[in-house]
């Protein structure tokens, strides 16, 4: 017997679904132990079966199990993605309104790419019915992409620019 | 006056996805506004667009006046619809909109200011030949008790400020008042940074009735029935129906003159309610107060009149006036509405937030179900904890409660507490299946019965 990723997803959708915090199935070689998200003192679940693991099924296993806390057996996937994007941090709009690149039009803009920025350096404004509100880097770096443009509403968390930590 | 194409709506949950199926069936574009907590919501999906305007916590997003009209703006729409609860009363957002040339869909700034202060629309209320309760405001001790000898017990202290049952007291012996009188005031104050108090009559037994209006905007009025809220908790209502049981004639017909007659004396624009104290003992009603803005319980009144409510509020917005006239409202039989919230009646009623892993709603000819609430869908504990209205229509108070009573039973929920146990039981009641109870009735059915019954 062997589970494949559909199965163990399918597994913990019934689980979700029930009234049960825990389930603990064992075929053949195959032993797989779930636990809901908010259970307490739990053990990180694990998907202890080789061909499972190796099918890269635990995000899949983990993903739909109560996303409102990290559910353990996410972790490792999530540290390999953090990994690799470790170095970009997202500077996101503190607030809706519309952005500005420059203190006023027609001057030079705060920052550009390759720009290099302290946490305090500000880096655009966000205008909120006429009120003028400054946004800064919030981290330090250097500035590698400018998503947002000049003079156009921005949602609140929308990414504005991205910064290279390690420069 | 500028054409609709697009509005904003800056509120969540069930009303959001109401609003945007009268705007859909109306060809007009929806952008809902979300808080970061909202942005996968059932209504975020529903919408043509959505817009992020803050964080989860209400007074960062939903409650910002700048930010609203900002988006508004910025997102070309003409229009902006508030729901009920959020900025849809306060003065600030219809007044910025003006300011700003975007159609705010309700009345005017100065109308919700009008009705936002108690004691100013009480002496609208007097104007307009309205009843009020006995009473009034007072500034000083003595003046309380030459007021109260006038009213005799039971008293009301009131705040101002006050609404919803929150900033009021009450005094059952004249000796009381003066302490409580103090003790109210610094707590309105301290509550709602306005000290100032009035005092009432009791009313021992009370229903609550309420007008449903339209206005112009220019003095014409009409009135689409009246509404029964008197099943409430804490004064949250739970249950609301139209007709209100056991008026006669004559009464019904002076109650609904006396709420048209307050809003034309506001030259009231758009959709709004006018609540009114049935006292049951002394057969008389009282203005309460007036809701300037579409109400939760709403669809019982659009369930036996056939008129959408908020398609009225949009057109009178949109300057097409009012499209009714008093004869076209025909109230056909009897509807009756039960609120679903995400709330444990074990747990006397506490929230229960969380995600609703499987939802079964009813449904029917005579059933309809405003909600936001889907299978998978998640409760945020930011908000409050209304989940669904369930309305049930009949030809006769008996036929739409026993369908209610059925879409009742038939629907599941999984994943989070709610009250629906509570609403079977009500429902199957005897009192209530008997029409007319008082706003005293869920206290005593949730008592315990001592010994002595």
């Amino acid at each position: 017997v062997t589970l494949t990723a559909k199965d163990v997803a399918e597994i913990t959708r019934l689980l979700e679904e029930s009234s049960f915090d825990e389930l603990y199935l064992e075929l053949d070689g195959v032993k797989l132990s779930l636990r809901r998200g908010g259970a307490s003192s739990a053990p990180s679940p694990v998907a202890r079966q080789s061909s499972v693991a190796e099918a890269g099924s635990a995000p899949a296993a983990s993903a739909p199990a109560a996303p409102s806390v990290t559910p353990p057996a996410a972790r490792p996937a999530e540290r390999a993605v953090a990994a690799s994007d470790a170095d970009i941090h997202d500077v996101a709009a503190p607030l809706l309104g519309t952005f500005y690149r420059a203190p006023k039009p027609g001057a030079p803009p705060f920052v550009e790419v390759g720009s290099q920025v302290e946490e305090e350096t500000i880096i655009g404004i966000i205008e909120v019915m006429k009120l003028m509100n400054t946004v800064r880097a919030g981290v330090r770096g250097r500035v590698t992409e400018i998503l947002a443009r000049d003079g156009v509403l921005v949602e609140y968390g929308e990414t504005l620019l991205r910064v290279s930590k390690t420069g | 006056v500028a054409a609709i194409r697009r509005i904003l709506i800056a509120n969540r949950g069930e009303i959001a996805a109401r609003i945007i199926r009268t705007c859909r069936a109306l060809g007009i574009e929806t952008v809902l506004a979300t808080s970061a907590a909202d942005r996968d919501s059932m209504p975020a999906r529903l919408a043509d667009r959505t817009v992020c305007i803050g964080p989860p916590r209400s007074a960062d997003s939903y409650l910002k006046i700048e930010t609203i009209v900002h988006a508004a703006l910025g997102v070309g729409a003409q229009a902006i619809h508030p729901g009920y609860g959020f900025l849809s009363e306060r003065a600030g957002l219809a007044r910025l909109c003006e300011e700003q040339g975007v159609t705010f869909i309700g009345p005017t700034a100065a109308q919700i200011e009008a009705v936002g202060d108690k004691l100013r629309a009480r002496a609208e209320a007097q104007a307009a030949d309205v009843p009020v309760v006995p009473g009034g405001a007072v500034d000083s001790a003595e003046a309380a008790v030459t007021l109260a000898e006038q009213i005799g017990p039971p008293f009301l202290v009131k705040a101002v400020g006050g609404g919803g049952g929150r900033g009021m007291k009450r005094v059952d012996r004249l000796e009381e008042l003066p302490h409580a009188l103090e003790l109210a005031s610094s707590e309105a104050g301290a509550a709602f940074g306005d000290a100032r108090v009035y005092l009432e009559r009791y009313v021992t037994r009370g229903r609550h009735v309420e007008v449903q209006v339209l206005g112009d905007g220019e003095g014409r009025v009409i009135h689409l029935g009246e509404r029964d809220c008197s099943v409430q908790r804490r004064y949250q209502k739970l249950i609301e129906e139209t007709p209100a049981p056991g008026l006669t004639g004559e009464f019904r017909g002076r109650i609904l003159e006396a709420g048209v007659r307050f809003a034309r004396r506001l030259d009231y624009r758009g959709a709004g309610t006018v609540e009114f104290l049935v006292d049951v003992e002394r057969d008389a009603f009282y203005f309460l107060e007036m809701n300037a803005r579409i109400q939760v319980e709403h669809p019982v009144t659009e369930a036996v009149t056939g008129v959408d409510l908020v398609a009225e509020q949009i057109a009178i917005a949109a300057g097409a006036g009012l499209r009714l006239q008093q004869e076209d409202i025909r109230p056909r039989g009897a509807a009756i509405e039960c609120r679903v919230n995400a709330e444990d009646p074990a747990r006397d009623f506490q929230p229960s937030p969380g995600r609703v892993s499987e939802v079964s709603w009813p449904s029917g000819p005579d059933i309809r179900v405003d909600t936001h609430i889907g299978s998978g869908s998640r409760i945020p504990p930011f908000y409050d904890s209304l989940m669904a209205k369930i309305i049930a229509h009949g030809p006769d108070r008996a036929a739409a409660l026993e369908r209610l009573r059925e879409a009742v039973a038939a629907t599941r929920i999984a994943g989070v507490a709610t009250n629906l146990p509570f609403h079977a039981r009500v429902l199957a009641d005897a009192e209530f299946q008997a029409g007319a109870v008082d706003t005293g009735f869920v206290a005593r059915l949730l008592t315990p019965r001592n010994s002595h019954g």
